[in-house]
């Protein structure tokens, strides 16, 4: 209850804190948002709105480069968002409704430890995995890495959905002549869709935005957007690449917007 | 072998057993062709356990159920011709309540269209035709509660098996509910298997009751046998409410037995069934079977004082204390407040009763 005495917002210092952590992670993106329209070649000085440097990044000198790489990054994020959720699926119906079975736990510890291990851990760990099995590294080795860093992100709230679907359903079907088959594609599958696309945009989004695994296990001159963008940096930070951030931040935005209004509906009203 | 003499379920000695735990012990009973038949025990006591078991939800540990002669304890739910009414009716959420209610009529292989008329001869049978391309969740729990018999009832089973379907519905839904239960298994002709741990429920809808308690079957037959003449002390306490008396036996003859009571005081029983002379056992007198008076009865009469009495709407239940002896309770229908006194506290009074309204109980 927030009476006056306990109310958070009457601790000393809570407004100051809440404004400086607001700033201090958001202000950057608001800088490279505003100086992505800016008219001048300076990414510090301002003269004025421009789409100049959008219009650089489609028809510029870089642009083969970024549409490459930005087909590479859509391609690989479609397929391993796609094939990790239908994995994620698959394990969250065995973890959930598969009953009290040996190493629950254990597996639920392996499913997400991806989401616990420092990520250049697994990025090496990849690396050698690759070269260990003699696997030429390129789009293949990237997309692989992808799939099967993606599952956690898809699995978490397919799961969570899942846990909210009570198991009386399964066994209605069952009994009105539905074959196990049949009451999984029939009466589950639609309940859980919305847990199914939620996990499928979160997964599409770690993918895109993934860098450090991507930068190991990539080939020689294969690029995605992420590795390209700093490749691109290494050679002094120019305006056009503000303005694919900027993009890449607005894609974000509304795919995890997309994903959270999604894990939120219900189908059932 | 002939339909008519055929059990609608058979159940042989089923047991069900939990690794160690044993839910079920030894049940063995035959419910027979469009019969209402109840399973009724309190929470625990292995009921749902067994409906499940002819559902086809829990496996069976040992023996058979046998439906119109076929033996069914292996085959998964979905080949099994029963249909179940759950607790909370699990109506699919996402789906009309029209598409709810063809689930199971399109499943069992007729086509879309045949199972949509059927849902909707089925709805209207419940009288929820208006409410077919609405949600589950539009609908209040009385109406979820139809559309679940409707659901289950649409694929024509030959058995209906209906987990405790009323006891989330409020007093006066739930009563209506249990006349309209009742009317509609005359109708359809359908076997009823109904679970619950409500014994008024019980008494009000069952053909035949099967009471049980800690995984086994205490007594079997129809609500007049189980309420009148209950085989043992959890029947006689559990059904119903009762004056349980620790009574010895002093005399048996002519098929009556005379016991005698704390404080002197002694009563007589008809029934004997194969309780001897100096035995000690219990004794079950229903309430509403005794009376009070100001003056001993010619046939069985003890001398009490009124503890309280307490206003129930239909009747007045009056606590006495009899002299040395246990409290008794008594039970006075308002409609007999014409011929039958009702005393104030503290007053000196005469419990009556006919010849044999108690009953001997072997523990």
């Amino acid at each position: 209850m927030a009476t006056p005495g306990n109310d958070i917002k009457s601790y000393p210092g809570f407004r100051f804190i809440t404004i400086a952590c607001l700033i201090i992670l958001y202000a950057p993106l608001v800088v490279v948002t505003i100086y992505s329209f800016n008219a001048s070649k300076s990414i510090t000085v301002w003269e004025g709105l421009s789409l100049h440097w959008y219009a650089d990044v489609f028809t510029g000198p870089d642009s083969g480069k970024f549409k490459l790489a930005a087909r590479n990054s859509f391609v690989i994020a479609i397929i391993a968002a796609s094939v990790s959720t239908a994995i994620a699926t698959l394990a969250a119906t065995a973890m959930v409704r598969g009953g009290q079975f040996k190493l629950r736990t254990v597996s639920f510890g392996l499913i997400s430890l991806p989401l616990m291990v420092p990520e250049i851990v697994t990025a090496v760990a990849t690396l050698i995995f690759f070269n260990a099995i003699g696997f030429d590294r390129g789009l293949m080795t990237i997309l692989v890495a992808h799939i099967a860093f993606c599952i956690p992100f898809a699995y978490l709230p397919i799961s969570a959905r899942m846990q909210g679907i009570e198991d009386t359903y399964e066994q209605a079907a069952m009994d009105l002549y539905a074959t196990k088959r049949q009451a999984f594609t029939k009466i589950l599958m639609p309940l859980m869709m919305p847990g199914i696309i939620s996990g499928f945009l979160l997964a599409f989004i770690v993918s895109l935005d993934d860098f450090i695994i991507t930068n190991f296990v990539k080939g020689a001159g294969v690029e995605t957007l992420p590795t390209a963008i700093f490749g691109s940096v290494k050679q002094g930070i120019k305006p056009n690449i503000m303005a694919i951030s900027t993009m890449l931040l607005g894609l974000s935005i509304v795919m995890v917007t997309i994903s959270y209004f999604v894990s939120k509906t219900d189908n059932t009203k | 072998m002939n339909d008519e003499t055929l059990s609608a379920v058979d159940v042989r000695d089923a047991v069900k057993r939990y690794g160690d735990f044993t839910a079920l012990k030894t049940i063995s009973l035959s419910i027979k062709d469009n019969e209402f038949f109840t399973l009724l025990g309190p929470s625990g006591c292995g009921k749902t356990t067994l409906l499940r078991m002819i559902a086809g939800f829990e496996d069976v540990t040992e023996g058979a159920i046998f439906l119109y002669g076929d033996e069914i304890e292996n085959l998964p739910p979905h080949q099994r011709p029963v249909n179940t009414v759950f607790q909370n009716y699990a109506l699919f959420p996402q789906m009309t309540i029209l598409d709810n209610v063809a689930f199971g009529v399109e499943m069992r292989g007729n086509s879309k269209a045949e199972a949509r008329r059927r849902a909707g001869e089925m709805l209207e049978l419940v009288q929820l035709s208006q409410f077919s391309s609405r949600k589950p969740s539009q609908l209040s729990g009385g109406q979820q509660q139809r559309v679940a018999l409707a659901r289950a009832l649409a694929p024509e089973p030959k058995v209906l098996l209906l987990d405790e379907p009323l006891s989330a519905l409020d007093l006066k839904l739930r009563k209506a509910m249990q006349l309209e239960l009742k009317h509609l298994q005359r109708e359809t002709g359908i076997t009823f298997i109904f679970v619950t741990h409500d014994q008024e429920e019980a008494l009000t809808m069952s053909d035949r009751i099967a009471v049980m308690s800690a995984g086994e079957l205490q007594q079997l037959g129809a609500p007049t046998d189980i309420y009148e003449r209950p085989h043992n002390m959890f029947v006689a306490d559990f059904i119903g409410e009762t004056n349980l008396l620790e009574v010895s036996v002093d005399k048996i003859a002519q098929g009556r037995a005379t016991c005698h009571l704390g404080g002197g005081h002694e009563l007589t029983c008809n029934q004997v069934d194969d309780i001897g002379v100096g035995a000690k056992v219990h004794m079950s007198i229903r309430p509403e079977r005794l009376f009070m008076s100001d003056i001993p009865a010619e046939a069985e009469s003890l001398k009490g004082t009124v503890k309280e009495n307490i206003f129930a709407g239909t009747d007045i239940t009056t606590i006495v204390a009899l002299a040395e002896g246990p409290d008794f309770i008594v039970r006075t229908s308002n409609s007999d407040r014409g011929n039958k006194r009702i005393f104030e506290p503290g007053t000196e009074m005469y419990v009556n009763m006919e010849m044999g309204a108690g009953r001997l109980l072997v523990d």
